[in-house]
């Protein structure tokens, strides 16, 4: 067992995990930030993604004991400070870019990063960034269109429709 | 003029808000005080006899609380099967025993030998590790075709072979469409397979039983699309517990496409083991574990022949079909193949003759039963492959072959014992040419060959079944259940709407749509209504959401509910504006007497209904609350047009997806954002089916493609941008809303598109291949394009397939 402290979400939170806890089980059980899902075992779905540091993190690719003494963002924390949608939710809200929601915080959490390193991405740069986060119910093409408005990007024709 | 709420209006969806900020709660959020935790240790063959299962090391282990065996269920009942099929020879088909843990011999790589039930997850998992078995190897039947052999190795010792049932449908037609195949100036004929897919909704299974020894009452906390049928199956089949002692809760659910309808045999013991360790047992599934224990969708093999006299009218059409039922029959399995794939052998033409005949058979895999489509998706495309490929024989547009054989009179009577109500399958063909640019393919082929690529395009027509189903006529056909659906509006004192729905939303915005139908019934805001869904104790009954039914059976039973409490509030209305009831009339959230400006406003009568000072209490009760119960008359029937357009590249194979566009007709529509959103997600699955899944066994029956790492799922960047369109509506005529239902037309229209689409495009490159099984897999297109026969699908084992799979591991059906 290890201590381990970091910042999640803006608060400093301390706890003793075992050194194979993996840091989605320590966001979800003890920190009960259960926002941040579980999708697959191999690092392939993407429904955990959550930012350390600033980077967009898979939590299941990384140890708890590995974020000692990070800063960690989890899609609790992506509202704005009056509780509101931030631009990035209120686009997939407007553009309906989720149906069942389990991959949704993921999703969001890539797209942040997507928009704070390429503000303007083109639908390709959409598609090839999101390799890494599997949707079964969109088919992706409200999640693009959501991208696009949350970046004030105008629609290609067809995705207008 | 878009509408902004009620019927028609693209409603955003308020479960999104909770879903974008983390707050929604799904069954693995959920966490009951003093709960244990459930590790199953699975078969890693495909069969076996269990000769000894140790677990003496195991049950030592740190926070070990017991370990389960198959023997501790020996008095518990079969995992049930909901339906039941009479064979063409008028025998019952062959139902095995489906134990909770396998006892005696293991059928599948996945099947369930012991349950270590500890502390923690981590010390169940540790501990099963400890546990020693000792199998015994038995050759596995994995080819469908094997498996009905002589002397092939059977699944089931106790079962005469391992054909469940060899289904003839409609089997007084079959001499007649024997003759007309015969007499038939042509006649073109397919051999195909849909393959094996796995339905990969995002969130993995979960239960939680829960046990109050204080009452007797058990809760099951799981991720089921109907949470009364799962009542239903494990109280009165598995586990003998009394519904009023089952509350069965189904909270946010991550996707179904039909896998989480079955009741599932961790369900059954997370519910028994609460009750026997007096402690919450919970269950989370791995994505390796739900690859091996989810039961998978579609592999069929198939063979189709269809008859035309000399002016390319369609004279008869003959199928015969190897279904592949798994190790186990699974809820609705020995459905899927026969009533809903039978049923729809007609597609949208006016064949006068069809013969369908299905061979149901038990091999050493995961249970196969309903995927999204189910039966449907297998009908649409061996039908609309061999249409296509009859025009390709006969040198006749494949557009004009399909309209010249169109149904275009309704109510239309098909062959195969369904009734279609309405449709007009030309106005969607139309409407595809239209916002597909067919007029512009050929310029843009040009320009692909321009750039050394093929260019297809794809067209298709469907019809599918949907809001299953009149129960006295599932009842006829072996449904052991009814298939009506039931909701209780609830109305407050305030005038707010509580709806609760036997219909599961899990992906497709009932929150959000169902009160937009109440909010136009009554004239209040959308936000006054909410709807109550998943849980047994809160809804007084219903059979779920699967087979595109919610809006369809339960939208109709929450009509009639409302309708109920309409009728009674005017009489309330009448008493308090001192007028007849008849005179009364309900717009905008205020009640008025016809002709004149006396009205009362909505909440001033629901008020009264609970606050009764002033009201007619001799001649009716207070309260304003009403249940309905629905039974629909008729199956649904959306239907529509696809068109795609695809680019291969001659050097390696390569498909993609250029252009794809849908038109449906569902009928009326209540949220057009939403259907569209149902359409685009049914299309990726279908193109998912088409050129990137399969779910592959090895000859030894060893499941190769168990994780997304083997498992192709279509990505971003695998699909283009969809056009959809469902402007065109011949309403349901037996339903109060005119809807037909949308939530599974995508993966049924899109397979055969794409399929189409590409087997043009070999053959503009001068490739004259008749068929190309799927998924079209760069390795596979490229040998159709050498003159080789494709691979076989995921019925034959994936060894024999040839290698080398593009850019990423294709789930070993390369």
């Amino acid at each position: 067992m290890a201590d381990v402290t970091m910042t999640v979400n803006g608060e400093e939170v301390s706890g003793t995990v075992e050194g194979r806890t993996l840091l989605v089980d320590y966001l979800r059980g003890p920190l009960r930030l259960t926002g941040t899902h579980v999708g697959c075992d191999t690092s392939q779905c993407g429904a955990c993604v959550v930012h350390v540091n600033g980077a967009a993190v898979k939590a299941c690719t990384m140890f708890a004991v590995e974020a000692e003494g990070c800063e960690v963002t989890t899609i609790e924390g992506m509202a704005n400070a009056d509780g509101s949608l931030n631009t990035i939710q209120q686009a997939f809200q407007d553009h309906h870019g989720l149906q069942c929601g389990f991959c949704t915080p993921g999703m969001v959490m890539s797209v942040a990063k997507l928009l704070e390193d390429n503000p303007k991405p083109s639908e390709h740069e959409i598609r090839e960034y999101l390799e890494g986060n599997i949707c079964r119910c969109t088919g992706y093409h409200n999640i693009v269109k959501a991208v696009l408005a949350a970046s004030g990007q105008q629609m290609p024709a067809i995705a207008a429709e | 003029m878009p509408k902004d709420h009620g019927i028609g209006a693209s409603s955003l969806r308020r479960e999104d808000v909770r879903f974008l900020t983390g707050d929604g709660r799904y069954t693995d959020d959920i966490d009951v005080p003093g709960q244990l935790y459930v590790h199953f240790l699975r078969s890693d063959v495909a069969h076996a006899t269990i000769d000894g299962i140790d677990t003496s090391a195991a049950e030592g282990m740190p926070g070990v609380v017991r370990v389960f065996t198959g023997a501790d269920f020996e008095a518990v009942g079969s995992i049930p099967c909901g339906w039941q099929i009479t064979d063409r020879h008028g025998e019952v088909m062959q139902e095995p025993r489906h134990p909770v843990l396998a006892h005696g011999k293991v059928r599948h790589v996945g099947d369930p030998v012991c349950a270590v039930v500890a502390k923690t997850r981590e010390q169940a998992r540790d501990a099963s590790e400890a546990i020693v078995l000792s199998l015994t190897d038995i050759p596995a039947v994995i080819d469908m075709k094997e498996a009905v052999k002589d002397g092939a190795p059977r699944v089931h010792d106790d079962l005469t072979s391992n054909l469940c049932f060899d289904w003839g449908f409609v089997e007084d037609n079959r001499d007649a469409v024997n003759q007309a195949i015969k007499d038939a100036a042509h006649v073109t004929t397919l051999e195909l397979v849909n393959n094996r897919l796995v339905a990969n909704p995002m969130e993995p299974r979960v239960a939680v039983g829960d046990y109050d020894k204080s009452t007797g009452e058990h809760t099951l906390y799981t991720t089921s699309q109907n949470p009364h049928m799962i009542r239903l199956l494990m109280g009165a089949f598995v586990l003998n517990i009394p519904e009023h002692k089952l509350r069965v809760i189904a909270p946010d659910v991550g996707g179904g496409f039909g896998t989480k309808i079955f009741h599932y045999a961790e369900e059954a013991f997370c519910t028994f083991a609460a009750k026997e360790l007096k402690k919450p047992v919970k269950w989370t599934s791995t994505r390796s574990e739900a690859f091996m224990s989810d039961a998978h969708g579609r592999d069929h093999v198939t063979k189709i022949e269809l008859a035309l006299d000399a002016d390319n009218n369609f004279t008869a059409l003959r199928t015969e079909t190897y279904a592949n039922m798994g190790a186990y029959l699974s809820t609705f399995a020995s459905a899927t193949p026969t009533w809903l794939h039978g049923t729809l052998m007609a597609g949208n033409y006016k064949t006068p003759l069809v013969y369908v005949n299905v061979k149901a058979v038990f091999t050493n895999t995961v249970p196969v039963d309903a995927y999204r489509g189910a039966g449907r998706p297998e009908a649409t495309f061996q039908l609309e492959r061999v249409v296509d490929k009859a025009a390709r024989e006969l040198g006749v547009d494949p557009i004009a072959l399909r309209r010249q054989n169109f149904v275009t009179e309704f109510p239309y009577a098909t062959p195969v014992a369904v009734e279609y109500d309405t449709g007009d399958y030309n106005a969607t063909m139309d409407k595809i040419e239209q916002i597909a640019d067919l007029k512009g393919f050929p310029a843009r082929r040009k320009e692909s060959e321009a750039r050394g690529k093929l260019r297809g395009l794809g067209i298709n027509s469907y019809i599918e079944a949907c809001g299953i189903a009149p129960s006295n006529l599932v009842g006829q056909l072996g449904a052991r259940a009814g298939l009506y659906d039931a909701a209780t509006v609830r109305v407050n004192a305030t005038g707010s709407i509580s709806v609760m729905v036997g219909a599961h939303s899990h992906g497709q915005g009932h929150e959000t749509t169902f009160p937009q139908v109440i909010a136009e019934m009554i004239g209040i805001p959308e936000d006054q209504i909410d709807i109550v869904h998943g849980d047994t104790g809160r809804i007084p009954f219903g059979m779920g959401t699967y087979g595109s039914r919610s809006l369809a059976v339960c939208g109709s039973a929450m009509v009639r509910a409302a309708e109920k409490v309409i009728a009674k509030s005017k009489k309330i209305a009448a008493h308090l504006l001192e007028a007849s009831d008849e005179d009364i009339e309900l717009k905008d959230g205020k009640f008025t007497v016809a002709g004149t400006d006396r009205e009362v406003a909505w909440g001033d009568v629901t008020l009264a209904a609970y606050v009764p000072h002033n009201y007619p209490l001799e001649d009716i009760e207070p309260g304003l609350e009403e249940t309905a119960f629905y039974d629909p008359a008729n199956f649904t029937y959306p239907a529509g047009a696809y068109a795609a357009e695809v680019e291969v590249d001659p050097e390696t194979g390569h498909v993609t997806v250029e252009r794809f566009a849908a038109a449906d007709d569902f009928g009326n529509v209540i949220n057009p954002m939403i259907v569209s959103g149902q359409v685009h997600g049914g299309i990726a699955q279908g193109i998912g089916q088409a050129l990137l899944e399969t779910c592959s066994y090895d000859e030894n029956g060893q499941l190769v493609s168990a994780s997304y790492m083997d498992y192709a799922m279509p990505r971003a960047k695998d699909l283009p941008m969809f056009s959809v369109d469902h402007s065109c509506q011949t309403p349901c005529t037996h339903n109060p809303l005119g809807v037909k239902g949308c939530g599974e037309a995508g993966a049924i229209g899109s397979p055969p598109t794409i399929v189409n689409a590409v087997i043009d495009a070999l053959w503009s490159g001068g490739h004259e291949v008749g068929h190309v099984d799927m998924p079209l897999t760069p390795s596979r297109v490229w040998s159709a394009m050498q003159g080789a026969r494709a691979a076989q699908g995921s019925a034959n084992p994936s060894a024999r397939e040839a290698a080398g799979q593009g850019g990423r591991s294709l789930g070993g059906g390369a």
